[in-house]
């Protein structure tokens, strides 16, 4: 189901874990759906490069590879470049995901703006125009993701 | 580096037993006649259908007579379900059926279809082991309830319903008790002269036998409405040519299964089990059994809620290590919800996306089991490294 770049992205995680002294944490997603993920940055000040990014998510093989594959697109942009990387870029990047995993590289989007949200909330106290906090925000109380139909779902038992 | 594998996934499918291969091979090949034929091929193959069903009724102490094959153990659940309830309402005995929250779905989706079609029905909760009580059955039985159905015992959590007590709770008030057996049989003794039961589902995939063959046990004087019309074969139950090396090897592997189980194979199995169930739970903290232990629990069974992670990782990380398992995680079935089973004992959401489950066969060792005490608490390890709800030190 999920080809070789997928799974060396997700046995190999890129970045995992966290920043003790992050300049913005992000994290999105919803325990309920089985997906949360968790985004540190550690930003220059001056030129808005992200000098690191480390991540932190609880979900499926897609959720861990996704994360894996954008902290490696975002690390060395400045923050604006970062947030026009899109889910689409991700699930390109990794060779493709699966349908129903398609999901997963929208969170790894929205992981970044989370953490760029938080970023200049932080610093000036507002967002900039053009930027919100997104849907799955753990600030907004997590994601209402669409349900599949459980009726299509496959059992091997 | 060791190649070795460890299938645990028998709760999904067996390997077909070489024996039971072995007797059905001739059957697709010089002796390919079908049972409803008069000659010579015809008559052999009706000898081997005959024979058949005495193996098969004979590993739950029914009669033959008693035995109607099936396409699969789904096949036999429809048509105990839909068969009984039509029936049953034609003869304006009422339409109500009573189930269970953590049936298969070969059961559930057809109770809820019924209702569609105008019956009604309730769905029994279970406790935290993922039991049904028998009070709690009393309770919901109305005056048009007909039938009830409830399994023999869970494929995802292994728990084994107290079976006796539910059916005489239906005997008590004159109800039909159909039982999805598909985990249990060829696992643990079934005994229809003694179970209150008189319907049986199962599957002889799951014991060692092929795949695409299941078994209804029907108690005589029980009619049944049939699901697929047709020749008339199976007593009219199911028609359609009889798919004779399958049932041939349904039969073979019922014969190897109650040897197996008038030797004892199925305590040696449990301890085996247990010590399983201990070396994961002493190694790998925050773990937890879903399901029930013991006695109530079927003797190949193993599963796990394993905190801060989900699932589907696990497996994928199990089958690098030459393991083979599943869970009942979101992520595995291509929904977002995790398995409705593991909600309805009681288990929160975040929890049951980090199910797994490892079921043994009696071609499982001692030293495949501790390979897995090896290679499981590291992958455990790794994920909850990656994961935000893990409190690391």
């Amino acid at each position: 189901m999920y080809n070789q770049k997928v799974v060396d992205y997700f046995m190999n995680p890129r970045n995992s874990g966290r920043i003790e002294d992050a300049s913005a944490i992000g994290e999105v997603g919803n325990p309920v759906c089985g997906d949360v993920m968790k985004i540190y940055l550690k930003i220059n000040p001056q030129s808005e490069v992200i000098e690191d990014i480390k991540f932190e998510t609880f979900g499926c093989a897609a959720a861990i590879a996704t994360s894996s594959m954008i902290t490696e697109l975002a690390k060395g942009k400045t923050l604006a470049n970062a947030l026009k990387i899109t889910n689409k870029d991700v699930a390109d990047e990794l060779g493709g995901l699966p349908a129903v995993k398609l999901h997963c590289s929208l969170l790894a989007q929205e992981g970044i703006q989370a953490a760029a949200a938080d970023y200049y909330m932080k610093r000036d106290g507002k967002l900039p125009a053009g930027l919100s906090f997104p849907e799955s925000s753990m600030s907004n109380g997590g994601a209402e993701e669409e349900r599949f139909v459980s009726e299509d779902s496959r059992a091997a038992d | 580096m060791t190649a070795r594998e460890v299938y645990l996934d028998n709760s999904a499918t067996t390997r077909t037993a070489p024996r039971v291969l072995e007797a059905m091979a001739p059957y697709f090949s010089e002796k390919y006649g079908n049972p409803n034929s008069l000659h010579k091929y015809g008559r052999e193959a009706r000898a081997a259908v005959d024979a058949a069903r005495a193996q098969t009724a004979a590993l739950i102490n029914a009669e033959p007579t008693d035995v109607v094959f099936t396409g699969a153990g789904s096949e036999a659940d429809n048509l105990a379900v839909k068969g009984a309830a039509w029936a049953l309402r034609e003869k304006g005995k009422g339409a109500h059926i009573i189930t269970s929250a953590i049936e298969h779905h070969a059961a559930l989706s057809s109770v809820k279809w019924l209702g569609r079609m105008g019956f009604e029905y309730t769905i029994l909760p279970v406790d935290g082991r993922g039991m049904v009580g028998p009070d709690a059955l009393e309770a919901a039985i109305r005056p048009d309830t007909t039938l009830v159905t409830i399994m023999f015992a869970n494929n995802e959590i292994g728990t084994i319903q107290p079976i006796k007590e539910l059916g005489e709770v239906c005997r008590r008030h004159g109800v039909m008790f159909h039982s999805d057996a598909v985990q249990a049989a060829g696992h643990i003794k079934i005994d229809v002269k003694e179970l209150p039961v008189d319907m049986l589902t199962m599957a002889a995939h799951k014991m060692y036998g092929p795949k695409g063959i299941g078994a209804l046990y029907v108690r005589r004087g029980i009619k049944l409405i049939p699901t697929l019309h047709g020749g008339g074969q199976e007593f009219g139950l199911r028609s359609g040519t009889e798919n004779v090396p399958a049932i041939v090897g349904f039969g073979k592997a019922a014969e190897i299964a109650k040897a197996r189980l008038d030797a004892g194979a199925d305590k040696k199995l449990a301890a085996l089990r247990d010590y399983f169930i201990e070396g994961v739970l002493s190694k790998i903290p925050e773990t937890r059994l879903t399901g029930a232990a013991g006695d109530d629990r079927l003797p190949f069974h193993t599963s796990f809620a394993v905190k801060y992670i989900e699932g589907e990782g696990v497996l994928l990380l199990l089958d690098a290590a030459g393991i083979y398992a599943s869970s009942g995680s979101a992520c595995t079935s291509g929904s977002l919800e995790p398995s409705y089973v593991l909600l309805a004992t009681g288990l929160d959401h975040a929890t049951a996306h980090g199910s797994l489950r490892l079921t043994m066969s009696h071609e499982t060792t001692k030293e495949d089991i501790d390979y897995v005490l090896e290679k499981f608490p590291p992958i455990v390890e790794k994920l909850r490294a990656m994961s935000p709800f893990y409190n690391k030190k």
